[in-house]
């Protein structure tokens, strides 16, 4: 029993629960932001959805995904059609996309944050990276969040500092707009796994990962949550779903992802 | 027809005050060359358009920025530009902070003369309510309220391409544009810098010319200068300078933005400043990025 447990890591039990989100996505193009996210993107099309589609990151759309470590400059990879960054935009805006990105906020209305952190529109106490495709991408397609470190830090009590994505707050629910016509799907923390159908589109467990408790999650949220009455463990990797991971990240860098590596299972407290 | 410039003439044309777009993408295919020659000049009171790296963290670390518009200002492997976060938590820059589709959208209209293009981007963020001077319009088609993307009008374009001829037919190579050819229809000047100077004839051979995004007379002025993209990359001639790009970023914790333009850019031509980072063979021999 306790081989099997420490069987995987946290960092890839994520990974197939990330996975998971891409399932019913059919022929999307699913953006994992994130070598984690990438690697579960990367992991949903190898598997269950073979219809997806995904890029090099960079300007080619692939057939089979590339590996997240271990290419060498210049590598051949399977492209199959251009697709520079304005053509990116072309895509967002067609709706055939969901995105899986790691915001520095998320609040309780969904609205996520990696623009700035404190201060002011004219002075930020912090200056990160600035609205990048955050507003175009929420507004236009589905969205899933990827957060490493749970905490409430990221799931702040207040709103975002900079709400950079649009969410279920109906004091911004823009004219001739219902919240159907937003699209925010699974939140995949290394605690749990959530989704936004609570009442009113209210933040919901749905999974806890091994060894963690629903206190746990309740203390590292700093807002409140839906916990409904069938919540249940996140599934574990198959020895099948693993080594097509492990084939993806050969140098095994999404061992260096999470801080100290932890095994999927914990010991509770 | 002769639009070939020394980077001192072309940067010339460049007056304080002006709006100035820069082509490329983070660290990628950036005219860090002629970015330079801007930071040599006293030009000053720009509005600076860019999907932003060292081009604008430079260019705001030396006080040339009145305001910025912008959706990132990135290193990507480095994700956050030191110098462009400092300029920023000292509230020393005027910004206009938008999504990287608003910004493609913005220098669309100007390229086709409109005044704005509706959009549903920004909606419900606060892109909206951070910049009162974009308005929210109504639809004559339907019962939604629109944001309406002003024209990004620009009174200079500085891009980077691989080849050009005399006469601004230039060409990128690399798998991707960036938004380079709207940059280029946005501006009344756009000034190119390019690896290579060509004859006209070089695009006359197989597929070349496909690689041309714009027509010449878009391209006020075409500047060679062999490596001018330099510490950014210029695919496939050659990748962005990582070890150059880490001593610049560790130069906003010790030293400051003076000790970088001190060693590399002030009261240096373009040769010197590529001897002191190993010469034109060694940035041509940078290895490509692997994602």
């Amino acid at each position: 029993m306790s081989s099997e447990q420490s069987a995987y890591s946290l960092a890839e039990l994520m990974i197939v629960a990330a996975a998971e989100a891409f399932r019913n996505d059919g022929e999307v193009l699913a953006t994992g932001i994130g070598l984690l996210p990438r690697l579960a993107a990367s992991l949903a099309m190898k598997s269950f959805n073979p219809d997806m589609m995904m890029t090099d990151s960079e300007s080619w759309m692939l057939s089979e995904p590339n590996a997240v470590s271990g290419r060498e400059p210049g590598q051949a990879q399977a492209q199959e059609t251009w697709m520079g960054f304005s053509r990116i935009f072309d895509n967002v805006w067609s709706g055939k996309r969901h995105a899986m990105v790691g915001p520095t906020q998320i609040d309780r209305f969904g609205q996520s944050n990696i623009s700035a952190l404190g201060g002011s529109y004219e002075q930020p106490k912090v200056q990160m990276l600035g609205v990048r495709g955050f507003p175009g991408n929420s507004i236009s397609h589905a969205n899933s969040f990827f957060v490493p470190a749970h905490g409430p830090r990221v799931f702040v009590s207040g709103e975002c500092d900079v709400v950079c994505s649009i969410g279920y707050n109906p004091e911004r629910l823009p004219r001739g707009y219902q919240f159907d016509d937003i699209d925010i799907r699974s939140v995949i923390t290394d605690l749990c796994v959530m989704d936004w159908q609570g009442p009113d589109h209210q933040l919901r467990l749905r999974r806890l990962h091994p060894g963690v408790s629903v206190e746990e999650v309740i203390e590292n949220t700093g807002f409140e949550i839906c916990i409904p009455e069938d919540v249940s463990e996140t599934t574990a990797p198959t020895a099948e779903q693993m080594e097509i991971i492990a084939a993806l990240d050969p140098l095994n860098l999404r061992a260096r992802q999470l801080k100290g590596n932890p095994p999927g299972v914990r010991t509770p407290g | 027809m002769d639009k070939v410039l020394s980077p001192q003439a072309a940067v010339a044309k460049i007056e304080s005050g002006m709006t100035v777009g820069i082509g490329g993408w983070g660290p990628r295919r950036k005219p860090m060359a002629l970015v330079r020659e801007l930071l040599r000049s006293d030009v000053k009171d720009l509005t600076v358009v860019s999907y932003g790296g060292a081009d604008v963290g430079m260019l705001c670390a030396a006080g040339k920025v009145r305001k910025l518009v912008f959706a990132f200002v990135s290193l990507d492997f480095i994700p956050l530009e030191p110098f462009f976060r400092q300029v920023r938590q000292a509230g020393e820059i005027e910004v206009m902070e938008i999504d990287e589709g608003m910004m493609l959208l913005g220098l669309r209209a100007a390229a086709w003369r409109l005044p704005f293009i509706p959009t549903k981007i920004g909606l419900g963020t606060d892109v909206i309510r951070n910049n009162p001077g974009i308005a929210l319009v109504d639809s004559p088609y339907d019962d939604k309220e629109w944001v309406a993307m002003p024209a990004l009008n620009l009174d200079v374009s500085l891009l980077h391409a691989d080849r050009a001829d005399r006469r601004g037919v230039c060409q990128v190579k690399g798998p991707d544009l960036y938004m380079d050819d709207l940059f280029a229809r946005a501006a009344k000047n756009c000034i190119v810098s390019c690896d290579e100077l060509v004859e006209t004839e070089h695009f006359h051979a197989g597929d070349e010319a496909r690689y041309v995004f714009w027509e010449r007379s878009m391209t006020s002025a075409v500047v060679p200068i062999a490596g001018g993209a330099h510490p950014t990359s210029c695919s496939p001639l050659y990748g962005f300078d990582v070890e150059h790009f880490q001593e610049y970023s560790a130069c906003a914790g010790e030293g400051g933005f003076e000790a970088y333009f001190d060693k590399y850019i002030g009261g240096k031509s373009e040769e010197q400043y590529q001897q002191s980072v190993g010469g034109l063979d060694a940035i041509r021999a940078l290895p490509l990025p692997v994602y």
